[in-house]
C-alpha cells in the first residue's frame, strides 16, 4: 500500500542511538522536578554559549523584529524564496567558515548552497554524486544519522571503513583499500568516501597524514571526498583543525581533477548551537554539483526570516571573534570536567581536542568482549544508572565497549550529578565483582551457581538507590 | 572525470520548461516604474502580495512573536535548540486551527496529524517518497503546476500520468478522463499508486464542485489508490461557490481514510513563500509516522514556527485576515478580468487562486503548440509581460496562458493592462471600444530601491529569483 521506503526501517530509528532518546523523553532528568530522571548525554548539542548570543540580540532588537534602519523588511523577507539564498547571508557564511579555518582557505559564496540543516545537505550531496545501488565508504565509528541521511531515500549503500582503537581509530590506507575491495566483492560501485572532521563520535581532528591518505586514495580511485565539517568550530585544543581543502591546497591540487571532487558540508547547529534554525550548507568547487544541489535545495530551503537574523549576527565581526574564543574555552573546560570525572571512576576517554562529546572506553566494564555485553551495559547505564549515553555499536564501531558521552548540552550541576552516578555504579560493580571473584575461587560449583543467581539479583539495584 | 549521479546530470529538475524561460526574460529586464518603465512585468509568479500591510501591522504590534522583547529573548535559547521533528505543539495547533477556519469551520484538523516540510515543494516530494516506489505512478489532471514534474518525480523516480481535461467542459475532471488515464498507465505497465488533485486549481483558478469531488473519492476507493489533495490555495477562494475540501467530503461519503492526504502551505494563502512552511496532513497513521521521520530533511525553522504559532493563534487577526484577503483578491480579479474582456480577451470563469487562465486561442495563427510558443514570444518580447504558456502546464490544447495578478501593486497592474490593450488594438483590425477602465490618475508610488541585503537586481515588484534558474541550469 505504501512505498517500500515507508515500510522498511532504513530510517534508522530502531537504532539504540534513538531508542535511548525515547527512554530519556519518557523520564527526563530535572534538577528540581525529576532529580531521579534520565540525564541526556546522547545529544550532541552546544548549550554553553547562549548567553553571548542573547546579549547580542538584546543590543540589536531591530534584527529580530525584522527591521532594517527602523523600517520593516517583513514583506521582502516573506517573499524571498530564491534558492540561491540571501547573497549577504552567504557572504557572511563564507567569511565565518574561513575564519574558523584561520583564513587558510578562502570560500566563494557562489559555490555555497544552503540546505535545511546538515541532514538535508548530506542527503542532497549523495543524490548528486551517486545513483541508487552505488556506494559511499564511511570510516567507523560514524554518526548513526548517516544511515538515514545517506541511504534511506537515495538508495545508496554505505560500506564501512574499519578503524580500530589500537591506533586511536585513525584512518589508514590499508583500511581504505580493504573497504574498497570489500565493496568490489559485493559488486558495489564506490562513488566516494565521506569523512567527519572533526570526528563524531571520536571528538578528534584528522591529522595531516590521514587527510593525505584520503586525498591520495580519492585520486587513485577517481572518487569523491565529502568532508562533513559541522564540528569545525568546536575545536578547543591543539592540534588545530585542518580542513580537507587546506590539505588539498598544500599539495597544490587546485587545478587538478580531484579539486572538483572535494565537497564540504557545514551547518550552524553545532558551533553556534542553533539546531532549531535548520541552517546547513554544501560547499563545492564542482559547478555541476553546485547547480544540481541548488535546484535540489528547493526541497529544504532556509527560512528567509532565519537567513536575515543570522546575516546580521555573523556580520558583527567583534561578536563572532569573541564568541569563537569564549565558546572554545568553555568547551575545553567542560570536556576536562567530564574526563577527570570519569577518570575518578577508573574510566578513560580517547584523547580529544574537539566536538561536544567524548569517546569513552568502558571495555573493562563489559562482562565479555561482545556486542551483547555492550548492549547489556548500555541498558544498565540508561535504565539503572539513568544516563542516556550512546553505545559504540550504534556508531558501527567494530569493537564493543566504547560509548559516546556528550557534555555540552547540560549545566555544570547536571554533569556533576552524572559523574556521581557513574562513580556509584562503578563502585557497586567493582564491589560485586570482587565478591564474585573471591567466592568463585573458594566455593564448589553448586554453591557457585546459587551465588551467581544471588549476585544477578543484587546487581540490578533499586533505581532510587543511586541518589544516596 | 568521474560521473556524478544521473539525477544530477539529467533534466528531471524540470527547469528547461518555458515556465522558467519566461522568468529569464524578466530577470534580464525587470520592470520598474521609474528606473525601467519598459522592462518586462512579471505575471508568471503566483504570489500573494495584496495583504502585506495588514500583516506587517500585526508583526510590528507583536514583537514577542519575533522573539525580541525582553521576555522574548529568553525564549531564544529554547527556540534555537528546538529541532524535534514533531514540531512545536503550539505551531501545529495554530496551523490546524487556521486550516479549519479557512474551511469555514466545517472541519476540524488534528494537530497530531500535522507534519512539517520544506514548503509544499518538500511536502509533495515527501508524500511521493512515502506512497510510491521508483517506477510507480501518480495520475495528475491537466493542466497542472509545472513544478510537479520536479517535486513528484525528480528524485523519487515516480512517473506522472496525465488525466486529460478539456476546455469543452471547462477542464472538468470526469470519470471518463480518470478511467482513460488509469488504463493508459496499465498499458504502459505502470502501477498507479495515487491521484493528485490541486483544489483550488493551479492554473485554472477554479474549485472542484461537490459532485466531482465525490466522484473522485469513489474512484480512488474503487481502485484502492491514494488521493493527495493539494489545497494550498484554499484561502484564496474569493467568490462563490464556496470551497469544499477533501476533508469535508470524506465525512459525507464512504471512504478508506488511509488513502487520504492533504498538502498545504502558507506560501499562497498568507503570502509567505520565503518562510518555507509546508504541511503534510494525512489520515493514515503509517504515513504520518513515516513522513514525520522524513521531515528531518526539511523542518520548518523553529524561529519561523514561533512566529507563525503566535500569529495564527490570534483569532481576531486570522478572522480579519481571511476576510481582507478575499476582498483584495476579489477586487483585483474583477478589475483585471473586466479590463481584459473589454479588449476582447476572455478567461476561464474562476473564483480562486492568484491568477487567471487566459484564453488566447483566437490569437493563434494555427491550432498548434508551435503557434502558442510564437505568440508567447511575442508577449514576452513585444508586449513585455511574462505570462506562462499552457503547454508548460501540460495543457492538452494550445492557446491558454496563466496570468498572475496578485503579485504586483495597482500601478504596475495599470501598466500591464495598458500594454495588453495597446497590443490588442494593434492586433485587431477592427475598432475596439475606447471605453477602457483607466484610473483617473496614475499615482506613481515610488517603490524604493531595496537595500543591498538583497541582490542588486531585486526591485519592486519583483520576482524573488534574481538570477534565472535557466542560467543555473546551463552551468
Amino acid at each position: 500500500m505504501l512505498s517500500s521506503k515507508a515500510s522498511c526501517n532504513s530510517h534508522g530509528q530502531d537504532s539504540s542511538y534513538f531508542l535511548g532518546w525515547q527512554l530519556y523523553e519518557n523520564n527526563p532528568f530535572h534538577e528540581v522536578e525529576n532529580p531521579t530522571g534520565i540525564i541526556q548525554m546522547g545529544l550532541a548539542e552546544n548549550q554553553l554559549s547562549f548567553d553571548l548570543v542573547e546579549s547580542w540580540l538584546r543590543k540589536n532588537p531591530d534584527v529580530m523584529e525584522l527591521k532594517k534602519g527602523g523600517e520593516s523588511v517583513f514583506r521582502e523577507l516573506a517573499l524571498f524564496q530564491d534558492y540561491h539564498g540571501l547573497p549577504t547571508f552567504k557572504n557572511e557564511l563564507v567569511e565565518y567558515m574561513a575564519k574558523i579555518r584561520g583564513n587558510k582557505v578562502k570560500f566563494d559564496p557562489n559555490n555555497l548552497v544552503l540546505a535545511a540543516g546538515a541532514t538535508s545537505a548530506n542527503e542532497t550531496l549523495i543524490f548528486c554524486l551517486a545513483d541508487p545501488g552505488e556506494a559511499i565508504l564511511l570510516p567507523t565509528p560514524y554518526y548513526p544519522g548517516f544511515d538515514r541521511d545517506l541511504k534511506w531515500r537515495t538508495g545508496v549503500e554505505i560500506v564501512p571503513v574499519h578503524c580500530w582503537s589500537s591506533n586511536g581509530f585513525r584512518i589508514t590506507m590499508f583500511a581504505l583499500e580493504e573497504a574498497y575491495e570489500r565493496a568490489q566483492k559485493l559488486n558495489l560501485k564506490v562513488k566516494g568516501v565521506l569523512i567527519t572532521n572533526p570526528s563524531n563520535p571520536l571528538g578528534t581532528t584528522m591529522t595531516k597524514e590521514e587527510l593525505d591518505h584520503l586525498i591520495t586514495f580519492a585520486v587513485a580511485k577517481n572518487i569523491h571526498v565529502i568532508s562533513d565539517e559541522v564540528f569545525s568550530g568546536t575545536v578547543f585544543d591543539s592540534p588545530g583543525f585542518i580542513s580537507i581543502l587546506e590539505a588539498a591546497m598544500d599539495r597544490n591540487l587546485e587545478n587538478t581533477d580531484v579539486w572538483s571532487r572535494i565537497h564540504i558540508v557545514y551547518s550552524l547547529s553545532k558551533d553556534l548551537g542553533l539546531p532549531g534554525f535548520r541552517v546547513g550548507m554544501i560547499y563545492s568547487n564542482n559547478k555541476t554539483v553546485v547547480g544540481a544541489s541548488t535546484k535540489m535545495s528547493s526541497f529544504g530551503l532556509v527560512s528567509s526570516q532565519t537567513q536575515y537574523l543570522l546575516t546580521n549576527v555573523l556580520a558583527s565581526k567583534r561578536f563572532t571573534s569573541k564568541y569563537m574564543k569564549e565558546n572554545q574555552k568553555r568547551l575545553k573546560k567542560r570536556k576536562e570536567m567530564l574526563v577527570s570525572g570519569l577518570k575518578k571512576s577508573g574510566i578513560e576517554c580517547l584523547k580529544s581536542n574537539a566536538g561536544l562529546f567524548c569517546w569513552v572506553d568502558m571495555r573493562h566494564l563489559l562482562s565479555s568482549n561482545t556486542l551483547e555485553a555492550e548492549t547489556k551495559l548500555w541498558n544498565q547505564m540508561v535504565c539503572d544508572v539513568g544516563l542516556n549515553i550512546s553505545p559504540g555499536s550504534s556508531f558501527h564501531c567494530s569493537e564493543p565497549g566504547w560509548f559516546r558521552v556528550c557534555f555540552a548540552n547540560m549545566s555544570r550541576g547536571t554533569l556533576q550529578v552524572a559523574m556521581r552516578r557513574i562513580k556509584d555504579f562503578v563502585e557497586r560493580s567493582n564491589f560485586m565483582g570482587r565478591i564474585k571473584m573471591n567466592y568463585q575461587q573458594n566455593m564448589s560449583s553448586l554453591s557457585r551457581k546459587l551465588l551467581s543467581n544471588w549476585v544477578r539479583k543484587l546487581s540490578s539495584p533499586d533505581p532510587n538507590e543511586h541518589e544516596r | 572525470m568521474v560521473a556524478i549521479s544521473k539525477i544530477a546530470t539529467g533534466n528531471g529538475h524540470g527547469e528547461d520548461s518555458p515556465y522558467f524561460d519566461g522568468w529569464k526574460a524578466y530577470e534580464t529586464n525587470p520592470f520598474h516604474p521609474i528606473d525601467r518603465p519598459d522592462g518586462v512585468i512579471q505575471m508568471g509568479l503566483a504570489e500573494n502580495q495584496l495583504c502585506f500591510n495588514f500583516i506587517k501591522k500585526w508583526v510590528m504590534e507583536h514583537p514577542e512573536a519575533s522573539l525580541c522583547s525582553a521576555e522574548g529573548v529568553n525564549k531564544f535559547k529554547e527556540t534555537a535548540l528546538f529541532q524535534d521533528y514533531h514540531g512545536m505543539p503550539e505551531f501545529r495547533e495554530a496551523v490546524a486551527k487556521f486550516m479549519g477556519k479557512v474551511r469555514g469551520g466545517r472541519v476540524k484538523f488534528d494537530p497530531d496529524r500535522i507534519v512539517m516540510s520544506g514548503g509544499a515543494t518538500g511536502a509533495h516530494e515527501m508524500v511521493a517518497f512515502c506512497l510510491a516506489d521508483p517506477g510507480e505512478a501518480f495520475l495528475v489532471p491537466t493542466p497542472y503546476y509545472p513544478g510537479f514534474d520536479r517535486d513528484l518525480s525528480w528524485r523519487t523516480g515516480v512517473e506522472l500520468v496525465p488525466v486529460v481535461c478539456e476546455s469543452s467542459n471547462n477542464f472538468k475532471i470526469t470519470r471518463a478522463a480518470l478511467e482513460a488515464a488509469y488504463e493508459k498507465a496499465k498499458e504502459a505497465n505502470l502501477r498507479v499508486k495515487g491521484l493528485l488533485i490541486t483544489n483550488p486549481s493551479n492554473p485554472l483558478g477554479t474549485i472542484l464542485d461537490q459532485d466531482t469531488l465525490k466522484g473522485i473519492v469513489k474512484f480512488i476507493n474503487e481502485k484502492n489508490i491514494h488521493l493527495i489533495g493539494d489545497e494550498i490555495y484554499a484561502a484564496t477562494v474569493f467568490m462563490e461557490p464556496e470551497f469544499v475540501s477533501i476533508s469535508e467530503i470524506i465525512e459525507e461519503v464512504e471512504c478508506n481514510r488511509d488513502l487520504i492526504h492533504i498538502v498545504y502551505s502558507l506560501s499562497k494563502d498568507m503570502g509567505f513563500p520565503g518562510f518555507r512552511v509546508g504541511i503534510v496532513y494525512s489520515y493514515n497513521d503509517a504515513v504520518v509516522s513515516c513522513a514525520r521521520k522524513m521531515s528531518s530533511f526539511g523542518l520548518v525553522s523553529s524561529q519561523t514556527q514561533h512566529l507563525i504559532a503566535k500569529m495564527l493563534s490570534d483569532d481576531d487577526f486570522v478572522d480579519r485576515f481571511i476576510v481582507e484577503s478575499k476582498e483584495q483578491l476579489l477586487k483585483r480579479h474583477k478589475y483585471f478580468t473586466l479590463s481584459l474582456s473589454q479588449v476582447g480577451i476572455g478567461s476561464l470563469k474562476s473564483n480562486a487562486g492568484l491568477f487567471i487562465w487566459m484564453d488566447l486561442r483566437k490569437l493563434l495563427k494555427e491550432k498548434t503548440f508551435d503557434a502558442e510558443m510564437d505568440l508567447w514570444r511575442v508577449i514576452i518580447n513585444e508586449v513585455k509581460l511574462n505570462v506562462s504558456p499552457g503547454s508548460s502546464f501540460h495543457c492538452d490544447e494550445p492557446g491558454w496562458f496563466r496570468v498572475c495578478f496578485a503579485n504586483m501593486d495597482d500601478n504596475t497592474m495599470e501598466v500591464a493592462l495598458l500594454r495588453i490593450t495597446t497590443f490588442m488594438h494593434k492586433h485587431n483590425e477592427a475598432m475596439v471600444p475606447r471605453k477602457l477602465c483607466r484610473r483617473a490618475s496614475l499615482k506613481l508610488s515610488l517603490s524604493r530601491r531595496r537595500d543591498d541585503f538583497m541582490s542588486p537586481n531585486m526591485m519592486s515588484p519583483h520576482s524573488p529569483i534574481p538570477q534565472s534558474p535557466l542560467v543555473r541550469a546551463r552551468t
